[in-house]
């Protein structure tokens, strides 16, 4: 009658032990997060005794993998940043611009002369003089038109033409637009990343949300407006050419050229070239450093095709002041005394050490495609999450022992075996929550707190209905088997519709209440294995042994 | 001598006062709408807008102060509440300043935020800010969407499983007492003013789990009496399944209980109304799947035999209350 086979259980109790095994590292929490650092530290900077040691204090054969603390636990910083993808099709447009006036020039005679005119960002307007020459136009321009290189683009072009009014109207087609977007916002990632891991702190969440939205969530870091300024600025760098300079902001700086203000002297306005002699993707190094004067600097190294750039373009200007731009602001003007041929160079301003540090960061890591806003930004101290833990923890230790004790009163012994089931339940619950790397969170820790509560409910229904099979049963073993099966359904039925309001909570919630929905979740999954599996295997080796005549539960 | 919160054999009859019972939650559904209409939700800031500040310092708060210290700085609506908790120490005086969205701004400039900072840090020098939240208009008004949409998908997701495994009008009664536990907490919320948020939400959603969960066993035990006792009205047969599952009702609501009170006490202010909330939806919940989902139910079931008479091909309760 109550027999489970051998292999059933050496499977169940296997998967306890992995439990236990995987939920192990999370009792020697700093250790193990030592060990961790350093191996990380070991693979990037190479290996010292110092880290050698480190890694050593957990041994490397057991599993390593924690439960992560959210950023409500642990303190750091969340941003919620949209790109502003539309940026990106200006530049676009003016890249075609100087093809498109190639092309139209060699059809001179057929639509007279051109000259780009004002249009609204994202759109390029063409005047020609001659508006019969309009159809030849559009066939010319039409002809410059590239296929879309993406899976949803096929068969379109990227650039849509049309005639008004005797201009040209040249716009990004709507594949095109998805395209870009798309790849827009994959380089901001990168490049975010890249700023974030250069400060070096502990697991950075960075993700794509939706369509144009990237989540950035950096624990340990000390507000969001410092990580804000790290990965907001767009850090474009340009090296240009001036005309002048002015006090005046109303200026007009003429075409072609651009009115700057400087950075450093208040009401100083430069003007220079708009195109740029070279820019900051030329660069294939920048580090923080000091000038002759032992003024915070940073040091920059061009790659070859800069390197030419940049040494032809002083070659022909000395004398003359070149402005170092970065972001719309001119960082300094300085006189170009010589040819500088080696490809490297020197920034100097106003700088802190601080701010010479982060802009060489920001150089090295690459300017960001697009502006961007923040739509949401949340700071929590690491004081906070540690009272957090604090209260988490005992609210724990108080509920699960309350628990404990109830479930014995009410059924003696098999309230201990359903006890020992509840324990074992907690252990592999934070063994996969760590073998998946699922990030632990203030909801997530009243998630466990409310599976304690609530996975005791299949051991009480299997109880109830051994209780019940008691009355009419034929003896102990009967009635056990019989309360197992019986019980079943309800089990079940009432652990999927949990799971499935886990599942909504998960793929609506994000943050703190999606950690609540991975512990509510993996909670059901551990509880029913235990109260199903565990509690039964323990009740049927402990009758096997005992074979009682009656059984009180 | 064991623990019993139920004695070993209850005949309650729990459709005595079906009347009243389910009157007073009729009562009490419309009385939380009216709650909802009349007093508002005090939003926070996820689906507001605006900016939470929360203070930490070893002098005591004072309210007014702080308010004046703000005033010169016009930041339209600024609330100032003082937190109290058990777990905090002798000297930790906690306040929460909540700002409205500022006209423009998609999340609340780091130049309001310090400006805030350095209007307290004049006024009380040994003040913390322990955290800053900021939410733009454009995300909390795409949450507000999410969270609604996520509580009605729970309750069609329930809707669809429990007509698939059991009855259409099991469905029927039990979403018809989850919505009753979401209107309760909705109302309960807007009585005591405390702050709703992303987090109630999902504490909504725990609820609407916890409450099918006891209304499925209840149901499950329904179902296998309907089939044991094929003549005895439906009405004896939901009662006999009431007080069958008592005992587990009341076990598991109990030991839930224990276990949400202690959190309740000891969580720490962070997550006190995340978890009042559920605590009141366990409490309610309990209740409606004792009173609400099963007069539905019975409602359901006694109309639909006496309209449609052997129309219900593979139903096994059609015949079960003649």
């Amino acid at each position: 009658m109550l027999h489970i086979p051998l292999w059933k259980r050496v499977v169940i109790w296997g998967l306890v032990a992995l439990g236990l095994l995987y939920a192990m590292p999370n009792a020697f929490y700093s250790r193990v997060e030592t060990h961790n650092d350093a191996l990380v530290a070991i693979e990037r900077q190479g290996s010292t005794p110092e880290r050698e040691a480190q890694a050593a204090v957990w041994p490397s054969f057991l599993p390593s993998s924690l439960v992560n603390l959210g950023l409500d636990l642990r303190g750091g910083a969340h941003l919620m940043a949209e790109v502003q993808v539309a940026d990106v099709y200006k530049d676009r447009m003016d890249g075609y611009w100087p093809e498109i006036r190639d092309a139209l020039r060699a059809a001179r005679d057929q639509v007279g002369t051109i000259r780009r005119l004002d249009g609204p960002p994202g759109e390029l307007r063409i005047g020609i003089s001659n508006p019969d020459g309009m159809a030849r136009a559009l066939e010319i321009v039409r002809g410059l038109a590239r296929p879309v290189t993406s899976l949803t683009g096929v068969g379109a072009t990227d650039i849509e033409v049309q005639g008004q009014n005797g201009q040209l109207v040249v716009t990004l087609s709507e594949a095109e637009r998805a395209a870009t977007d798309d790849r827009t916002i994959r380089q901001s990632l990168e490049i975010i990343r890249r700023r974030v891991d250069e400060v070096g702190t502990r697991e950075p969440t960075i993700q794509r949300q939706g369509q144009d939205r990237i989540l950035i969530q950096v624990p340990g870091i000390g507000s969001a407006e410092e990580l804000k300024q790290l990965i907001g600025t767009t850090a474009k760098l340009t090296f240009n050419g001036v005309e002048g300079r002015t006090t005046d902001a109303q200026a007009d700086p003429g075409a072609r050229n651009l009115l700057l203000p400087s950075m450093d002297e208040q009401g100083v306005y430069y003007i220079v070239q708009q195109t740029p002699v070279v820019s900051g993707e030329d660069l294939t190094d920048a580090q923080p450093s000091f000038d002759q004067n032992g003024r915070p600097a940073v040091n920059f190294r061009f790659d070859p095709t800069g390197a030419r750039k940049f040494g032809d373009y002083t070659a022909a200007n000395i004398g003359s002041p070149f402005a170092i731009v970065l972001d719309n602001e001119v960082i300094s003007a300085p006189v170009i005394r010589d040819h500088i041929a080696g490809g490297s160079g020197i920034i100097t301003g106003n700088f802190t050490v601080e701010q010479s540090t982060q802009l060489a960061v920001l150089l090295r890591a690459g300017a960001l495609p697009a502006r961007m806003t923040f739509l949401e930004e949340r700071t929590i101290g690491p004081e906070l999450g540690q009272d957090s833990i604090d209260a988490g923890r005992i609210a724990s230790l108080i509920a699960g022992l309350a628990v404990l004790v109830f479930m014995w009163a009410s059924y003696g012994l098999f309230g201990l075996f359903a006890n020992v089931a509840l324990l074992l339940n907690v252990a592999m619950l934070f063994g996969l929550l760590s073998m998946i790397g699922a990030t632990l969170t203030l909801p997530g820790i009243a998630g466990i707190v409310l599976t304690i509560g609530m996975a005791v409910d299949a051991n009480v229904l299997i109880f109830e209905r051994i209780r019940e099979e008691m009355k009419t049963a034929r003896g102990p073993a009967r009635a056990i088997e019989l309360g197992y099966d019986r019980a079943l359904s309800a089990i079940v039925d009432a652990n999927i519709t949990t799971f499935i309001i886990a599942t909504i909570l998960f793929t609506l919630g994000s943050g703190p209440v999606r950690g609540f929905a991975v512990t509510l979740g993996l909670g059901i999954i551990t509880s029913v294995f235990t109260a199903i599996y565990v509690t039964r295997i323990i009740i049927v080796t402990w009758f096997e042994r005992r074979r009682p005549k009656t059984i009180e539960v | 001598m064991r623990l019993r919160l139920v004695p070993e054999q209850t005949n309650i009859d729990f459709f005595k006062y079906r009347n009243a019972t389910l009157g007073a939650s009729v009562v009490a559904m419309i009385l939380a709408v009216v709650l909802w209409l009349v007093m508002g939700l005090n939003f926070g800031i996820d689906f507001k807008g605006g900016t939470t500040i929360r203070t930490q310092s070893t002098q005591a708060v004072d309210v007014g102060a702080y308010r004046n210290a703000l005033q010169p700085l016009n930041l339209g609506d600024v609330l100032i509440t003082e937190v109290f908790d058990p777990s905090f120490g002798p000297d930790q005086n906690v306040a929460m300043v909540r700002i409205q969205a500022q006209e423009g701004q998609e999340s609340v400039s780091s130049d309001t935020v310090a400006s805030v900072e350095q209007a307290l840090r004049a006024l009380d020098p040994n003040i913390a800010f322990l955290s800053v939240e900021s939410v733009g208009p454009k995300v909390s008004g795409e949450l507000i969407r999410t969270a609604f949409l996520a509580v009605a998908a729970s309750l069609a997701a329930i809707l669809i499983y429990i007509w698939l495994r059991f009855e259409w009008q099991f469905s029927v009664g039990a979403v018809a007492a989850l919505f009753h536990d979401v209107l309760l907490t909705i109302g309960i919320f807007s009585l005591f003013q405390i702050k709703f948020d992303l987090a109630t939400i999902a504490a909504l959603l725990t609820i609407i789990g916890y409450s099918i969960n006891d209304t499925v066993v209840i149901f499950d035990r329904l179902r296998e009496n309907l089939i044991k006792y094929k003549q005895r009205p439906l009405q004896d047969v939901m009662n006999l399944s009431v007080n069958e599952t008592l005992s587990r009702t009341l076990m598991t609501s109990g030991t839930t209980l224990i276990a949400l009170t202690a959190l309740l006490v000891l969580g720490g202010d962070v997550i006190r109304g995340f978890v009042f909330a559920i605590t009141w939806g366990v409490v309610v919940g309990t209740y409606s799947s004792v009173y609400v989902a099963k007069n539905i139910v019975l409602f359901l079931g006694v109309k639909r035999d006496w309209t449609s008479p052997g129309a219900d091909k593979g139903n096994q309760f059609a015949k079960t209350d003649a």
